[in-house]
């Protein structure tokens, strides 16, 4: 077979391992919105502040020393000690934790029963405060993630491929670890909603606040509870996107990645956001292969939004979504 | 109460604002957002620099230079706002450390009369003083930088390029795409293959961009990015055993912060150099007595000595040397917007001064003319050892190609004067 079917192949696996890791970005946006109706503008920031905090924890960085040394003229930066990746990661699931106790109680609390718009415009506050605050902990500069994890390509496929096809794939070894997480994410998620006490809550709080209150579930309990878990989804894709492009204040950007796979998936799917990462990240790969080098390339950002605009056209809550009929 | 607020207000902004009879020279940084891994040693090391020269010298030629600070965010508007913000104190020269702020301010202080240094970015056509009075990019810029890499690989292969392939990979902006032309006119003098490959802002994503570029086997990539897109460059040719000796990125693609999160995989990446790189100068043994030890550095203290800290430093020294020299044409200390413009004009670097300054041979010497306020574009190549974590200048001084360049310059200098009602100096 031709080189360019190899190629195109290639591309397209490449593109949809690059969906999943856009889709860990969407899960936490998802999950959010599914239970509260919030569209979080903040998950990205999200994600960024747990990758910080993982670093700084991993690398025993003393939180706001740089604010400390411009005040006092001290030279502190470290405690001397080093956690493992492990214990870090334990660490960082707390304050993620911790996190959403705050957000709940400082937020969410004096805004029930407001507006939709009014959630939001709240999220967008808080995306500049935690970058805000993530830049006085941990300074601004760029940080290695090494939580471990295995990068670069892998020799397996390319050899194996390559007796197959005569054509030796790339593939990342960081995308088949973001593929396998993800799969464990979808799964996790999907046992704790079906399966468990709390799941269940979820789900009746994202059916209808007013009759899961009645019949005595914690509205206030079941926020602290799906923010803890999006922060956890933040912190996974932090992780994944920080050992790709080191812990910068760019990854906050990523959620402009999931934004068009929230549109495509739907707001309200775990499995939409994973199948429409799947088609945005393939969708947008071969776009740039296909026709990028006519229109000058560098089509990829651009073309996820008219992919899933297109797909609007046709499904307007998305492949996923829940149909939204309002009877007048 | 009204009136104590008042009253605590305008002493607060009298505290701020510098004193007249100082000189000022506004840092137009970012130390927040995307960009400000590259933004924080460059603002650290320009400060620094004049807190020597007050700390050590009582400023220059007797008077203290003040350096306010305004974030720019690496935004355009806010570094427009910025420049409006700072100019009124009697600001006499500006450099944002931004492209796209430069392009916005060159009109601005060219009828405001203050003066806009843009050392190795902004418009490159700017080096032609007939059309740009008032902005200056020496030493070297965007085209003489696509030049010298070329040069460099011109000198790696016996001369002759004919047939090769090198790849562009370029952060898909106004600056990104400044090599362009040259890189177009050098392949037709040299016969070799150029491949265009865009990355989105902020390139977190560039998988399409290196595979094409695993396909195509180029046999040099030269990179034009900024922020996070260097890093994640840099990771993907090592994911795709792209040969990093092979691989060259202009002085904006080769800070420390660049190449430090791919690891061992960066051992061997190169960049280009406008100055040199290291601590093994004399001015850092100053920098410390007179500004860290008596705790009076710039943030935290921990960028002195890294790529983009040097720059900010040589920035600063060259704004000095023209303040200086505004001074001595003028025949005083205290000089005007318009009188610094001139000594930016009538600059001369040269070996001997720089030693005196305590960076012996750490840049090119220079005399700037009302034609030139280019400089002569030389740059030097700098490789990274990911053991040892530092870059070691691995090439002398290398010209660029001047015969293909300089035409552009005027070409596109000359179509902004007939845009803009220009008319030509230094008849």
């Amino acid at each position: 077979m031709p080189d360019t079917f190899f190629f195109a192949a290639e591309v397209m696996i490449n593109g949809l391992m690059a969906g999943i890791m856009y889709s860990l970005v969407a899960l936490g946006f998802v999950l959010i919105f599914k239970a509260s109706g919030i569209f979080n503008y903040a998950q990205g920031v999200l994600a960024l502040f747990a990758a910080l905090t993982l670093v700084g924890l991993q690398d025993g960085q003393i939180p706001f020393s740089h604010v400390i040394n411009a005040i006092f003229g001290t030279e502190l930066h470290h405690f001397g000690w080093t956690l493992p990746a492990i214990v870090a990661i334990a660490l960082t699931a707390l304050v993620m934790v911790g996190m959403a106790i705050v957000i709940e109680r400082y937020i969410l609390k004096h805004l029930v029963n407001q507006e939709p718009i009014i959630l939001f415009m709240a999220t967008i506050g808080l995306a500049y405060f935690l970058e805000g605050l993530g830049d006085v902990l941990w300074g601004s500069d760029i940080k290695k993630m090494d939580v471990g994890l295995p990068q670069g390509i892998s020799e397996t496929i390319e050899t194996v491929t390559y007796n197959w096809f005569g054509y030796g794939f790339f593939i990342d070894k960081l995308d088949i670890v973001a593929a396998l997480v993800a799969a464990a994410l979808v799964i996790a998620l999907t046992l704790f909603s079906q399966y468990t006490k709390y799941g269940r809550a979820l789900r009746a709080v994202a059916d209808d606040h007013q009759a899961a209150l009645s019949v005595g579930i914690s509205l206030r309990f079941i926020w602290v509870l799906v923010w803890s878990i999006a922060g956890f989804v933040a912190l996974v894709a932090g992780i994944m996107w920080g050992s790709k492009s080191g812990v910068q204040f760019s990854l906050s950007l990523i959620a402009l990645k999931a934004l068009p796979v929230l549109m495509l998936g739907g707001f309200t799917s775990i499995p939409g956001a994973i199948v429409g990462g799947l088609i945005i990240g393939m969708g947008e790969k071969l776009f740039e292969f296909a026709i990028g080098p006519m229109i000058g390339g560098a089509t990829e950002n651009w073309f996820a939004y008219v992919l899933a605009l297109l797909f609007l056209v046709f499904r307007p809550q998305g492949l996923f979504g829940e149909k939204i009929i309002e009877r007048v | 109460m009204k009136m104590n607020f008042a009253a605590l207000t305008a002493a607060a902004m009298m505290a701020a604002a510098p004193a007249m009879a100082d000189l000022v020279v506004p840092n137009l940084s970012y130390r927040t957002g995307p960009y400000a891994p590259g933004g924080v040693p460059y603002a650290d090391g320009f400060q620094d620099y004049f807190t020597l020269l007050n700390e050590r010298d009582g400023g220059i030629g007797g008077e203290i230079v003040q350096v306010p600070e305004c974030e720019t965010a690496y935004n355009t508007e806010k570094g427009v706002e910025c420049y409006e913000a700072t100019k009124g104190n009697n600001a006499l020269a500006f450099n944002p450390l931004s492209t796209g702020i430069t392009y916005q301010l060159i009109p601005k202080v060219t009828s405001d009369g203050s003066t806009l240094y843009t050392p190795g970015y902004g418009r490159t056509s700017a080096s032609n003083g007939k059309v740009f009075s008032n902005v200056f990019n020496y030493p070297a810029n965007y085209w003489t930088a696509a030049s010298v890499a070329i040069n460099y690989l011109l000198a790696e292969n016996g001369g002759d390029l004919k047939g090769k392939k090198i790849a562009l990979v370029y952060h898909n902006s106004s600056y990104g795409k400044e090599p362009i032309r040259t890189l177009e006119e050098l392949s037709k003098k040299h016969g070799f293959e150029l491949i265009q490959l865009p990355v989105e802002h902020p390139g977190q994503e560039q998988k399409s961009q290196w595979l094409q570029i695993r396909r195509e086997k180029p046999d040099n990539v030269i990179m034009y990015g900024w922020g996070v897109m260097n890093a994640v460059a840099i990771q993907e040719a090592a994911n795709i055993r792209y040969p990093m000796d092979q691989f060259i990125g202009i002085w904006w693609s080769g800070a420390d912060h660049d190449v430090l999160p791919a690891g061992d995989g960066a051992n061997g990446y190169k960049s280009l150099a406008m100055h040199g790189t290291g601590m093994d100068y004399p001015v850092y043994a100053d920098l410390k007595k007179y500004v860290a030890d008596a705790g009076k550095g710039a943030g935290a203290g921990d960028q002195v000595g890294g790529v983009l800290y040097s720059r900010g430093m040589y920035a600063a020294m060259i704004i000095a040397e023209a303040l200086r020299t505004a001074q001595e044409m003028a025949g005083t200390s205290q000089v005007t917007p318009a009188q610094v413009r001139d000594g930016f004009e009538n600059l001369e670097i040269t070996e001997e001064r720089m030693e005196e300054l305590g960076l012996p041979d750490f840049g090119q010497a220079f005399k700037a003319t009302c034609e030139d306020h280019g400089g002569p574009g030389k740059a030097r190549i700098q490789q990274w050892d990911a053991t040892a974590k530092t870059w070691t200048l691995i090439s002398d001084w290398i010209e660029p190609d001047m015969d293909v360049i300089q035409p552009l310059i005027l070409e596109d200098s000359e179509a902004y004067a007939a845009e803009n009602n220009i008319e030509q100096r230094c008849n």
